[in-house]
């Protein structure tokens, strides 16, 4: 496990902002922390990252310990906050030359690598241009450009796509499923559960500072149910009567009946077979599949929705 | 310690290079000392008296008053650097990161180079004529430098305290203000007493009094030493400021 923690603790004043975490990320993998405002991914973001400190909890990065090898941690990781630190009266170049140089590559190598990952995240064009004029995915690019320039081992990327557009977005996918394939390790936070579904092989959700579920994308979405017919009738007796047969939860108000299913064919006939014989047919069916956001307000709903 | 050295030197080329390009810094460290001194030869001067022409009084003064603004823009940009992500990411990087601050000061240090001379150069246009030897140039301007290094890392300090960039531009007010409560523009002894007490208990006064004693001949007394005092003094607590301030803005 290149990143471990156990029994992260942290609290401001009174206030526990990390209660208790523990996590494991494998060498090479996609660690995503998903949560909303406030649950505490950004300050165990900024504790992985030597930044802020612990307050309880034994936390390793490559083997080193974060609090006590802080120094050591800094020379394999990387850290892209979610604010761009970039400077904008350098250019882009001038930006990674910097990096290059308190990295020690010396000027020509500096240089080199800057060229190199202008080219990668296609900032070519825009290169000798000062930042400031650059629109916020380039901004983004960059700022992903000079946590790479010394090729660390650990990345955190703090919600790497937070005001961005889709099109921005995707790119910023597509640079981050590139850096995975080099090897990089990447412990990225997100409030978007589409983005931790598609990226991440493990997902942590945070809520309030404690854990509230850990797993796979698929595993998350096992847990808040398999697949589900939506069933909608066109008054509240077919309503009643197919309740009455098939069970399931009714949406009185939309009137809708939900009924677990296996996702085949055959269970979507046997269904409508079974609705005709009774005289209930509904006016329209759909198949819903479980996603994070069901997974997520299952979770962390303050009203206690049941999953 | 080289690491250290290199650090410092690639976090001073960023501080001029941003200064450089910062419009606003630009302006406030050129246009506005050369308009300040404008203002004071050809609007006020001509109703101040002050024993002699007053261009050559007020040379000195107008010096210190840009190096407030200096400072003004060097506790921003720190300010800028310690509120934007820039520190944490020097912060998460193997080096130490408080060659940021190093490299604003040195930065303000240039500047106010550039600016003192250029507002120099002016004043001769203007009709300044000092009488001093090299060697009084020489300790004017050793002693400037040593203010100036002084006021540097004070502003440095108020910025990393400073929770935004505006923040920083009015902790540093103060410094644009105590020039003119000093010997800088007018004699001190033409101030109500109050006021005369508050100009001749601070740092602006004696390092004025000494600068225009070395450059035009006045007689310096015993401010010489004051503001050598003064500035030395001043360099080693802001520099320890600046140090206690900078460390607690990153421990959390």
């Amino acid at each position: 496990m290149i990143v471990e923690a156990s029994g992260l603790r942290k609290a401001y004043g009174s206030t526990a902002v990390l209660d208790g975490i523990d996590l494991e990320v494998a060498e090479g993998s996609v660690f995503a922390l998903l949560g909303p405002n406030g649950a505490g991914k950004t300050t165990t973001i900024r504790i992985l990252s030597t930044l802020t400190k612990p307050d309880a909890g034994n936390l390793r990065v490559a083997g080193f310990d974060v609090v006590r090898e802080a120094a050591k941690v800094r020379g394999v990781i990387s850290l892209t906050g979610q604010y761009a630190a970039v400077d904008g009266e350098q250019t882009g170049r001038e930006n990674l030359v910097m990096v290059g140089r308190l990295m020690h590559l010396g000027r020509a190598k500096a240089r080199d690598r800057a060229g190199e990952l202008l080219e990668r995240f296609d900032l070519v064009d825009a290169a000798d241009r000062r930042v400031k004029t650059y629109s916020g995915g380039m901004r983004r690019r960059l700022d992903l450009a000079m946590s790479l320039v010394a090729a660390p081992e650990v990345i955190f990327l703090d919600e790497p796509t937070t005001g961005l557009d889709p099109a921005s977005r995707n790119t910023m996918w597509d640079a981050i499923r590139d850096l995975v394939r080099t090897g990089t390790t990447i412990f990225l936070t997100t409030q978007y559960l589409e983005e931790a579904d598609r990226l991440a092989d493990r997902i942590m959700v945070l809520d309030k500072g404690k854990v509230v579920a850990h797993g796979t994308a698929d595993a998350l979405k096992a847990k808040v149910g398999g697949d589900r017919l939506d069933l909608r009738f066109t008054s509240a007796a077919a309503l009643g009567v197919a309740a009455t047969r098939l069970g399931g939860f009714t949406d009185r108000e939309r009137l809708v009946l939900s009924v677990p299913s296996d996702g085949t064919a055959t269970h979507l006939h046997s269904v409508l077979d079974d609705l005709r014989t009774a005289n209930a047919v509904p006016a329209q069916v759909s198949s819903h599949r479980p996603t994070l956001d069901d997974v997520f307000l299952a979770l962390t709903s303050r009203e206690g929705v049941p999953a | 310690m080289s690491h250290a050295i290199a650090d410092s030197m690639t976090m001073i080329g960023r501080s001029i290079r941003l200064g450089r390009r910062n419009a606003e810094t630009l302006i406030m460290s050129i246009v506005l000392p050369l308009m300040m001194m404008a203002l004071f030869v050809y609007v006020f001067g001509g109703a101040i008296d002050t024993g002699t022409a007053y261009i050559n009084y007020v040379v000195p003064g107008i010096i210190l008053l840009c190096t407030g603004f200096g400072a003004a823009s060097t506790a921003m940009a720190v300010a800028d650097d310690m509120n934007s992500g820039m520190i944490d990411r020097l912060r998460s990087m193997p080096i130490r990161s408080f060659a940021v601050l190093t490299g604003h000061v040195t930065a303000s240090i240039a500047r106010n180079t550039m600016s003192t001379t250029i507002v120099v150069g002016a004043a001769f246009a203007m009709g300044f004529r000092p009488s001093a030897s090299l060697v009084e140039w020489l300790a004017a301007a050793g002693l400037l430098l040593l203010y100036v290094l002084a006021l540097s890392w004070l502003a440095a300090g108020l910025g990393a305290m400073a929770k935004s960039v505006e923040a920083a531009s009015s902790m540093s007010f103060f410094m644009l203000f105590l020039p003119y409560l000093s010997s800088a523009f007018v004699p001190t002894d033409t101030m109500p007493s109050f006021l005369q007490g508050i100009s001749e208990h601070q740092p602006i006064t004696p390092v004025i009094e000494t600068v225009r004693g070395l450059l035009t001949g006045t007689p310096i007394g015993d401010k010489g030493g004051i503001a050598l005092a003064w500035s030395v003094g001043l360099l080693v607590a802001s520099f320890a400021i600046a140090t206690a301030l900078y460390r607690r803005r990153i421990t959390d």
